[in-house]
């Protein structure tokens, strides 16, 4: 066995962190565990088949996707029994595969590290990602570039796994760009529609700032560490590098997680993604990509743990955006927009939670996971009903739709439940914790994070009721129907996983917050209030929200078009200004520094750089003068460099 | 007197590639036209599998053999395995016969008058040139013999004996044979002018050290013998013919016009072997012969290796035409190479064999695609031509890409690998501004690569665009290999690395 040295052990202890008794030992793989790459792999292949096979593939295409990512997911499964067969202490595998490079004195190997953190993402990943390879079989039926959607789809989901598994921050790297890359494709799969190619190119360009906080990240751990792979880094930031580098770092890194996570003030894109795409890609970044920037943090727990400044920013982070979120999918007529509005303010929660600290980690990776059951029933959902309303978005147009799709209705309505919180359903219980832990860090956060939850039971109640409920606002040539079983049955099984699964991760065999305690660590604060009164606050709320949502739009009627509202309401509307605000700070400003800089470059730099390349261009000429002609030309030069070799040889000896 | 003894079984690698040339011209006197081509093509590339089975066979051998003159170590094995390998891809390139339908790239009968009556008649009666392929032999010969040659003599034999097949295959192009003749003229004049500069600086040496070989020059530079004079003019007038071997600045003129002018496939070959064979040779003269001056020519070749890099990147810039641009760029490769070179230590030599095989692979299938690229005149090779590439041929361009992407140094690809590895070995041997200067036009380098690119993407096709040839299975492989090791190299480059590091000793 290799001398692998503890990746857990590696953060240094602080005061008030009790950490597990048993020492997380990072073991190398052997048996099932060294198959571990053939979860990537499969994928991969698919991806390469399918988007390289051509014609031929257009009728198999989608079963061949569909086979990949299930293939991957019963891997994820063996391999998620077989770490269950091992202590709890012992479930930290490292797999060598090989080293890419080593040059001057910086080694980047491409090893994956499965332990119970990547496991969480792994199932979650595959899982979610093999229902919607089946749903979009159904989804995508009439689509003739079917193969290469799926294509896109297994690509997506090959990167996504090579994030959560690399034990590199460079190679993390490599799967975070891929996942940039696939999530372009698929956003802007439908170009024929414009708004779907911005919305592909904003996507991209927002996650490209987010990049630029990475890859200066990537960089000072060079700086700092000498390496970034996890092991050293982690062991290296318990020992004696300033406050000041690990801040940084962790900034850097959170600046990287907003851009994924469609966190404040990268926040932008999300929201846009949902315009062009299919309710299908619009999902795999709800449920899947956003989760990448939860996860860069809680991994990089070894960092934040000792960078305090960067932990509170997360906090902060975390509560602007779960409210602006929730504010935002209060405004939206858009199904899928109220649907990513949501999205954004439940990664808020995430966030919050992973800033927490040991404290919350391990709730981060809950919610995350539930969020990412009942978010992916509300997504499909949402598309079920598109598909039945000739791909309307408008809730506006909806209404009485339970009679018409009563499984998608059935399915929706446990999402639902689960997401505003209500017991026994999931969202309850992973909710519920984070703010606990919110109250017991500070009241301020606490008190957002319970704002947070009353809205959310605000808008969704209202997407419901729009939807579902208040009378028929159907287009003319509207006939809902319901969809194909194909599509019908991943909703059924996500409903389920929104009933159950909350309480089933948080009690079955000791739950998740033991499972994932050997990496995140454990810590407790003392509640300032009694906790059955916690949760009575919160229970009032959310029944508040409903009830409100209840006047506002199932007592009275639903207008058509949107009416006039007040400022806050505009707002939200509009993003609250988002868009304005990043046009104001950034792409005025760019495109004033541009001109000015065309100004200054034509006036000034070009003069330089005219000259120089005036300079090189009559070199150039020259050359070429030598070039078109004639052989005696080029022999003169020869000898004359010949001279001038013999020359300089010769003044290197003179003292 | 005793007779000299001769390491047969080390030379045999040369010896069955020579052998293979030698019966080629026998098949041209003896068989029959009809079945000639396949005879011809089958023997070449027996001989070099045959070849490059010997020199696996042969890895770890390390001896100073046909009395003193030949050597058979890390070094020369690995870049005669490697010279193989491109010289197998090469004649498969050779042998491609479907995109001119039914011909190969090159004229039927090398003499007669481009356009005349002869050659009409020769075209008609479907004549193919077999010569090429003895021609390549030889060539491929000289190579290998160039990197392993342990003695001044030798090393100017090698390099005549790779050369001179190589300016008549320069010549013979099917199609615009008279720009493919100027070539092959130009290539010859000049090859014989730095030739003449190589064989009069071994003199010059010869008479200082009073010996051929290598390590009694060595020893000869250790006991300073004097006459320093015309120790050093020997010096810098070798390095001449060897710079203008592997076209560094300013003895690149000949470059451009000949990569342009020869036939694609021809440029292919001698744009990945003749560089290979040239650094190896480079390496052991400057490394055993002349290691113990090294302060003295190491500031010549870094300014060397500056001139080649900044003048290889700028003029490229500038370049329209396919060919051009491939042949600027790899002048700026020989400029990257070459900061590896005067680093003087293990690492280096590692790096640059590690950077031969992955840039030699990649930029024969560059070359093998331009092949494909037509229109009514043979291969479209003006870069406007290309626009809109992507959306006609996606699998091509993406191809082409690919390469680019390499030739840029793009991470996950072989160019990066070798990029990264020769400037660390540079960086690490103390040449710091090298490796800035590196750097820098790197990335200027990446800007001319990425139009193209975009060019290929992103701009509408032309209305009378070329179109591209379908080619039979041997373009196809060889294509679909460069690819293959592009990638792979870029992923995996442990295993050749290691290689590479295991094989960089020179055997003294």
């Amino acid at each position: 066995m290799n001398s692998i040295n503890s990746l857990s052990q590696g953060f240094a202890v602080q005061a008030d962190v009790v950490r597990a008794d048993t020492v997380q030992v990072v073991q190398e793989a052997s048996g099932l565990f060294s198959w571990t790459w053939l979860l990537i792999a499969l994928p991969l292949v698919g991806a390469a088949v399918l988007l390289l096979g051509g014609r031929r593939l257009d009728r198999t295409g989608h079963l061949i996707g569909s086979a990949a990512a299930i293939g991957s997911f019963v891997v994820a499964v063996a391999l998620f029994i077989a770490l269950l067969g091992e202590s709890g202490g012992e479930r930290s595998y490292l797999v060598p595969l090989w080293e890419w490079f080593n040059a001057g004195g910086y080694e980047v190997r491409v090893d994956l590290l499965l332990d119970q953190l990547s496991m969480a993402f792994v199932l979650l990943i595959t899982g979610v990602g093999s229902l919607i390879h089946i749903y979009s079989i159904g989804y995508m039926e009439h689509d003739e570039r079917r193969r290469r959607f799926f294509g896109y789809l297994n690509l997506f989901v090959a990167s996504m796994l090579l994030l959560v598994l690399a034990a590199d921050y460079l190679i993390l790297f490599i799967g975070w760009e891929g996942v940039g890359l696939a999530s372009y494709l698929l956003i802007g799969f439908w170009q024929h529609k414009p708004s779907a190619a911005v919305a592909a190119k904003k996507a991209f360009v927002v996650n490209r700032v987010g990049d630029m906080g990475m890859v200066l990240a990537i960089a000072s751990m060079l700086v700092v560490f000498g390496s970034s792979s996890f092991e050293v880094v982690f062991a290296g930031a318990g020992s004696g590098v300033t406050t000041g580098w690990l801040n940084a770092i962790g900034l850097l890194l959170l600046l990287a997680a907003c851009g994924k996570s469609a966190q404040f003030p990268l926040q932008s894109w999300l929201l846009d993604a949902m315009e062009g795409p299919t309710p299908v890609s619009a999902l795999i970044h709800a449920a899947t990509m956003v989760t990448a920037g939860v996860y860069l943090v809680v991994r990089s727990a070894a960092i934040y743990d000792l960078a305090p400044e960067a932990r509170t920013a997360v906090v902060v982070i975390g509560a602007i955006t779960l409210l602006m979120g929730a504010i935002i999918g209060c405004a939206k007529d858009d199904i899928k927009k109220a649907l990513a509005g949501s999205t954004m303010s439940q990664i808020g929660y995430m966030m919050l939670a992973a800033g927490l600290g040991p404290a919350g980690y391990a709730f981060a990776i809950f919610h995350l996971i539930t969020h990412g059951f009942f978010k992916a029933n509300l997504f499909l959902g949402a598309g079920s009903v598109m598909h039945g309303m000739n791909d309307e978005v408008d809730m506006r147009r909806f209404g009485a739709l339970r009679a018409a799709m009563p499984v998608t209705f059935a399915t929706f309505a446990l999402g639902y439940l689960a997401i505003i919180g209500l017991p026994p359903f999931a969202g309850f219980f992973s909710k519920d914790k984070i703010i606990e832990a919110a109250f017991a860090e500070n009241i301020l956060i606490g008190i957002c994070a319970l704002l947070g939850a009353g809205i959310t039971a605000f808008y969704m109640t209202r997407v419901m009721l729009l939807t579902f409920f208040t009378s028929k606002r159907w287009a003319d040539d509207a006939h809902p129907h319901e969809s194909p079983r194909v599509m019908t049955w991943p909703l059924i099984g996500l409903g389920a996983l929104s009933v159950a699964g909350g309480a089933g991760l948080l009690y079955i065999g000791g739950g998740i917050v033991d499972w994932l305690e050997p990496v995140t660590g454990e810590e407790h604060h003392d509640l300032p209030l009694p906790l059955a009164l916690l949760i009575a606050l919160t229970l009032t709320t959310v029944v508040a929200g409903v009830a409100l949502a209840w006047f506002m739009y199932q007592r009275r009627p639903v207008p058509a078009v949107a009416p006039a509202g007040n400022p806050l309401v505009t707002a939200a509307r509009r993003d609250l200004y988002g868009d304005a605000v990043n046009e104001a700070v950034l792409m005025r400003p760019g495109q004033y520094l541009t001109r000015s800089l065309v100004y200054v470059e034509s006036r000034g730099v070009d003069g330089a750089v005219l000259g120089a390349a005036n300079a090189v261009g009559g070199l150039s000429s020259r050359w070429r003068r030598w070039q078109t002609g004639f052989v005696r030309s080029y022999a003169l030069t020869m000898l004359a460099g010949a001279g001038l070799v013999v020359i300089a040889m010769l003044l290197v000896r003179l003292p | 007197m005793t007779a000299p003894s001769i390491e047969y079984a080390a030379l045999l690698p040369m010896i069955i590639v020579l052998g293979a040339g030698v019966v080629g011209v026998l098949v041209e006197a003896f068989v029959p036209r009809r079945p000639r081509h396949a005879v011809q093509v089958g023997i070449a590339l027996l001989a070099l599998v045959a070849a490059l089975v010997q020199v696996v066979r042969l890895r770890d051998t390390e001896i100073i053999g046909a009395v003193g003159s030949v050597a058979i170590d890390g070094p020369a094995l690995f870049l005669q395995g490697t010279l193989l390998v491109m010289a197998i891809i090469s004649v498969m390139f050779f042998a491609e016969r479907r995109i001119e339908s039914g011909g190969n790239a090159f004229a039927p009968a090398a003499s007669s008058l481009p356009g005349s009556e002869d050659e009409r008649v020769l075209v008609r009666d479907r004549v193919l040139q077999t010569e090429i392929y003895p021609l390549t032999m030889f060539s491929v010969g000289g190579m290998m013999l160039f990197p392993a040659a342990n003695d001044l003599l030798v090393m100017f034999i090698a390099l005549e004996v790779l050369s001179l097949p190589l300016y008549l295959l320069c010549g013979m192009a099917r199609r615009r044979r008279l720009l493919s003749q100027e070539a092959a003229m130009k290539y010859f004049l000049l090859g014989a002018f730095a030739s003449g500069f190589f064989l009069f600086g071994a003199a010059f040496v010869y008479g200082y050290a009073g010996s051929l070989e290598f390590a009694a020059i060595d020893a000869a530079l250790a006991a300073r013998v004097g006459q320093e004079g015309l120790l050093l003019a020997g010096v810098g007038l070798m390095a001449v013919g060897l710079l203008f071997k592997i076209g560094a600045v300013p003895f690149h003129a000949w470059t451009p016009d000949v990569y342009q002018g020869a036939p694609s496939q021809v440029t292919a070959f001698m744009a990945a072997c003749t560089k290979i064979a040239a650094f190896g040779a480079m390496l052991r003269l400057f490394y055993v012969a002349f290691g113990g001056i090294r302060t003295d020519w190491q500031p010549m070749l870094w300014a060397v290796a500056i001139i080649t890099m900044v003048v290889g990147i700028v003029v490229a810039l500038t370049q329209t035409d396919v060919k051009r641009m491939l042949a600027y760029s790899s002048i700026a490769h020989a400029g990257f190479i070459l900061t590896a070179l005067v680093a003087v230590d293990e690492v280096a030599i590692a790096a640059i064999l590690f950077y031969l095989a992955a840039y030699g692979l990649t930029t024969l299938g560059a070359f093998a695609v331009v092949t494909l690229v037509r229109d009514a005149g043979g291969e479209a090779t003006h870069l406007s031509k290309w626009a809109g590439l992507g959306k006609r041929s996606p699998l091509l361009a993406a191809t082409f890409g690919l390469f680019l992407l390499a030739l840029a140094g793009i991470p996950l690809t072989s160019g990066f690998v070798g990029k990264l590895t020769v400037f660390a070995a540079a960086f690490q041997g103390g040449a710091m501004p090298l490796v800035i200067v590196g750097v820098v036009t790197s990335a200027v380098a990446a800007f001319f690569y990425v139009r193209v690119i975009v060019l290929m993407f992103f701009s509408d096709p032309a209305p009378e665009g070329p179109t591209v040839a379908v080619p039979s299975a041997w373009t196809v492989v060889g294509i679909g290999a460069a690819v293959v090791a592009t990638i792979v190299l870029g992923i995996l480059p442990g295993p050749l690395l290691e290689l590479a590091e295991q094989a960089a000793v020179f055997v003294r």
